[in-house]
């Protein structure tokens, strides 16, 4: 029974039957950073809404955040995420990159193995990335494996899949080539589809290798049941590498169909944690659960799109802005969304990395100098009172997205006298609408990027993208992505990045409304995770303390650790920190001259660093507020003048070593 | 000919029917499925084209329309369903059977609560008609009928689950905790329904005349009315119970979703939503014989317990 396996902690925590701030301890932290025994809760079980049915456990079947979260949690690919989102070394336990950043040298961790014990190898990654890019497996998500040399011809069948570009020097030596030097590669190894998988039970079981007592997996945990859309229980896996860090004994993921419901089985003490809220209800959680509602930035962004393939937007960006230029996002933010959301002036959400995107001036404007600008370009585009422009907004239905083309329109109407008629499309329906770019005119959109990288954002608007809603064509804006995607010193890649979204914000093809934020909630006893922008939580850094400890005091165990490995070590030092030395990691295998070997780990360093957060996010207590959503404007602004002078210096030779560009990086 | 022979023949008739309706079923829903915009691997997230075409290959979707109807024929002959888009994991056979039991349970103790609750509170009603208890018996049960599942599953669950902590607030693991909440709240207009019906037959039954020759007779009142008022009292009832049944143990979508139950019931809109061509088939088909065999068994029914629509050689 639910009730049962929750114990009574969670009860006493009910609305009106216990003091909720009464219980407040301090969280004491061990020598090693982990939390003290005595502060831990007996019974360490963590009930985790996971918003819908997963709909596989094959990792490369999955698709969708539910499969992710569980994936997370039962395996572990190349590399890995600190509670910030961070990339840290995962399975292997560092890696170097070629000074053309085309070859990917990973040196795997010895002690990792198998849930059933087997050795975790190379040759273990070398089948699974096969499988992954098999055109037998179908996998929908495949395209994260495209950097990879030859990916695309074995996907299509036009090679077998042993061209692809992964290759086994030894048990604990992987090599993957790419295509060209891809910068966010390391992002992409946290992703399902690249994690290994188990040959001798996908032997053995064929397509029902995911299920209870099949599914071998190397991650922190094992699954042990699957109630179909009831529930899917995880326990530890004692197996994995670090399992005496590991706290959390048993995981229960829950499906909900339905956000209240979950939000009511939270509040009666059934649930540790939310995949979301209620939308409307953020006044009443705030008032009534204040420690438990926990908002933070995602990145994601939620836009209009305009079809420049119709009237009256082709070749018009005038008008185009005059419509971005009257929607008063703070107002939308306030009534509308209603849970904190940013207001957004640009296509890239911040935090991603150290990337800072190019504010458009009217942006520091006032509503009413934006709502003028706006009239005048109206105007300037020929419409008027009596002839006003009309148009349709077309969006699909679920969310707030009724509400928001609902506000818009009325927005419009106030303050350019437009004349907008809604048109909600059932979810399928409205997508091929979209991509047809036959009746749209101006239509919901938005975009949640699947690795911490702005050139996700950014390449929604190549002419050839498959999503490209907006037949947007600009040669130059494709050149300059060509460019963006094999730029590998990060300043000069994030430079380009900036003039890229500059120039879509000038042609306007979109009209940014928010960005995107992640809201759930979540039990104060529930500590080790921290809300970071690709809202990815590992249950293995989880654990649950007695009592609540004092919101400020969100103290991560693991956190500093792993902070200090990407951004302060270089990556070549911490297998002594983490491998018994008696192993004698180097010695079978000796990748590159000592010189080499120094440049390809600063290499390894900024392209870990490129992934991270901005340093905001480290230190605050990241549990409710924005802390972590980026500097604000002012600062912003000086910050990316002098990246961008860093660059221009640098770009004035022309074959510059890229060790010496990437030590240039300003210091923050 | 016997009675009995003439009784087989109807049966076996009427079964031979049930081929060309579920024939008919099948192929309409087949192409109207087909039909639907938007595919099953549409999503916002675009699929480069050799994925798409290796997931068309691997689901049979790159064939011929025609094709793809006879091969789905053929699969359906021997009882596979296929594997479902969405839960890739699973058979559509499996999803069925895995879910199927937690809706019969849960629509069966409703009925059965329904039942006993509404026939006890129809008669309770038409013994003391036009009194006190009469009024505010009806008053609730129009209530009951009135007030959507969706308002008073929420209230529910706040009174008995978050403030008093009594019950589960949702979920299912075949404890009987897990079930209480949602069975009643399913029965609620069900109860409501029987007990007006209850109460407004067993009033004209015990107005005919051979109550009141029943009551002439000396018999107590107890005795009238359960050897003499009851059975004619329920026909109208068990006539209504026949539909009810069917719609309570197909699932409800949405006590399903309030309650966060793995029912059949969200499977037909979560499969018609992801366009998940084979799990809707699978969902459709098995409606559409368990609605069809249900309706045969109360024609069989109506044949046995009333002679004027018996079939026999004379017809």
């Amino acid at each position: 029974m639910l009730l049962g396996a929750c114990g009574n902690e969670d009860r006493e925590r009910l609305p009106g039957r216990f003091d909720r701030h009464a219980s407040s301890v301090e969280l004491v932290l061990t020598e090693e950073g982990r939390p003290d025994p005595s502060v831990l809760a007996v019974e360490q079980v963590l009930h985790r809404d996971n918003g819908e049915e997963p709909v596989t456990l094959d990792p490369h079947l999955a698709e969708g955040a539910p499969s992710a979260h569980i994936l997370r949690d039962l395996f572990e690919g190349l590399t890995a995420e600190s509670p910030q989102g961070r990339v840290i070394p995962g399975a292997a336990i560092r890696w170097n990159i070629s000074r053309d950043g085309k070859t990917y040298t990973f040196y795997l961790r010895r002690e990792a193995h198998w849930s059933n014990g087997d050795p975790v190898t190379a040759e273990d990654f070398v089948y699974g990335l096969r499988r992954s890019a098999s055109p037998a497996t179908a996998s929908k998500h495949a395209q994260v494996l495209l950097p990879i040399a030859n990916a695309a011809e074995v996907l299509s069948g036009a090679m077998p899949i042993d061209q692809l570009g992964v290759e086994a020097i030894n048990d604990h030596i992987l090599v993957i080539s790419l295509k060209g030097p891809t910068p966010y590669f390391l992002s992409l190894l946290n992703n399902a589809s690249t994690y290994p998988v188990h040959q001798p039970s996908i032997m053995e079981h064929g397509s029902a290798f995911s299920r209870p007592g099949n599914l071998v997996s190397n991650g922190a945990y094992v699954l042990k049941d699957w109630k179909l859309r009831s529930r899917i229980e995880l326990v530890k896996n004692e197996n994995y590498w670090d399992a005496e860090n590991v706290i959390l004994e048993q995981i229960f993921y829950y499906p909900f169909e339905d956000q209240s419901a979950a939000s009511k089985q939270f509040r009666a003490g059934e649930l540790h944690w939310t995949y979301g809220v209620p939308s409307n209800q953020f006044k009443w959680l705030q008032k009534h659960y204040p420690e438990e509602l926990v908002i933070s930035p995602w990145s994601g962004s939620y836009f209009f799109g305009y079809n420049v393939l119709r009237e009256p937007f082709i070749e018009n960006p005038e008008l185009r802005r005059a419509l971005a230029l009257a929607l008063d996002r703070d107002l939308l933010t306030e009534k509308v969304t209603q849970f904190g959301e940013q207001p957004s002036y640009t296509l890239v959400p911040p935090g991603i990395g150290e990337f800072v995107s190019p504010v458009p001036e009217w942006a520091e404007w006032s509503q009413a100098e934006r709502n003028e600008e706006a009239r005048r370009l109206y105007a300037g585009a020929g419409y008027t009172e009596d002839h006003p422009l009309r148009f349709e907004i077309r969006y699909d239905a679920g969310q707030n997205n009724k509400k928001m083309a609902l506000a818009a329109a009325s927005l419009w109407k106030q303050v350019l006298g437009v004349q907008a008629t809604l048109l909600n499309e059932e979810p399928k329906v409205f997508l091929q609408s979209r991509d047809q770019k036959v009746l749209t005119q101006v239509f919901r959109a938005g975009w949640i990027s699947d690795f911490a990288d702005p050139y996700g954002f950014l390449e929604l608007f190549r002419t050839d993208y498959g999503r490209n809603d907006y037949g947007y064509s600009n040669e130059l804006y494709d050149s300059l992505l060509e460019e963006i995607a094999s730029e590998r010193v990060p300043a000069r890649r994030r430079r380009l990045m900036y003039e890229a979204e500059r120039m879509l914000l000038v042609e306007m093809p979109f009209i940014p409304v928010y960005t995107y934020v992640t809201k759930r909630l979540v039990n104060p006893r529930l500590k080790g995770w921290q809300s970071n922008i690709m809202d990815h939580h590992y249950s293995k850094n989880m654990f649950l303390l007695k009592t609540a400890v004092d919101g400020q005091q969100n103290v991560i165990a693991e956190t500093e650790d792993s902070a200090e490995l990407t951004a302060e070590a270089p990556l070549d030092e911490a297998p002594e920190v983490q491998i018994p030395t008696e192993e004698g990691q180097d010695e079978q295998f000796v990748p590159a001259t000592d010189n080499e070997l120094e440049t390809d780990a600063t290499t390894v360093l900024e392209a870990g660093a490129d992934n991270d957060m901005s340093t905001d996010a480290d230190e605050g207590g990241v549990q409710t507020g924005f802390n972590d959503a980026g500097a604000p404007p002012e600062e912003a602004m000086e910050l990316l003048d002098q990246k961008t002078t860093q660059v221009d210096e640098s770009a004035g030779g022309d074959d510059i070593p890229v060790d010496e560009v990437t030590v240039e990086d300003p210091p923050e | 000919m016997t009675h009995d022979s003439g009784m087989l023949k109807h049966t076996l008739r009427g079964l031979l029917s049930l081929v060309p309706t579920l024939l008919m079923l099948i192929t309409v829903a087949f192409f109207m499925m087909r039909m639907a915009p938007g595919g099953p691997f549409d999503t916002e997230k675009l699929l480069p084209p050799e994925i798409e075409a290796n997931l068309e290959a691997k689901y049979h979707l790159d064939e011929p329309l025609l094709q793809q109807y006879f091969r789905y024929m053929g699969q359906i002959a021997v009882l596979d369903f296929g594997p479902s888009f969405q839960y890739k994991d699973w058979t559509v056979n499996e999803l069925i059977a895995q879910s199927y039991p937690v809706s019969l349970t849960i629509g069966a103790l409703a009925m059965l609560l329904a039942f006993v609750m509404g026939t006890m509170l129809g008669i309770t009603a038409a013994l003391r008609q036009n009194t006190r208890v009469d009024y505010s018996l009806m008053g609730i049960a129009m209530l009951g009928i009135s007030v959507p599942n969706f308002v008073i599953a929420p209230i529910l669950i706040l009174l008995l689950a978050v403030y008093a902590g009594w019950l589960p607030a949702g979920g299912w693991d075949w404890s009987v905790a897990s079930m209480v909440l949602p069975v009643v709240t399913l029965s609620l207009p069900v109860t409501a329904y029987i007990a007006r019906l209850t109460r407004g037959s067993m009033i004209e039954v015990l107005h005919s005349n051979f109550i009141r020759t029943a009551r002439a007779k000396g018999l107590p009142e107890s005795v009238v009315i359960r050897r003499h008022a009851l059975k004619p009292a329920m026909l109208p009832v068990i006539s209504f119970m026949g539909p009810a049944i069917a719609g309570l143990i197909s699932g409800s979508v949405v006590i399903e979703r309030i309650f966060s139950i793995p029912g059949l019931g969200s499977y037909f809109v979560a499969g018609a939503l992801n366009r998940d061509y084979t799990l809707v088939m699978g969902v459709v088909i098995f409606y559409g014989v368990l609605i069809i065999v249900l309706n045969f068994i109360v024609d069989l029914l109506y044949a046995w317990l009333d002679p004027k629509v018996r079939y026999d050689e004379k017809h």
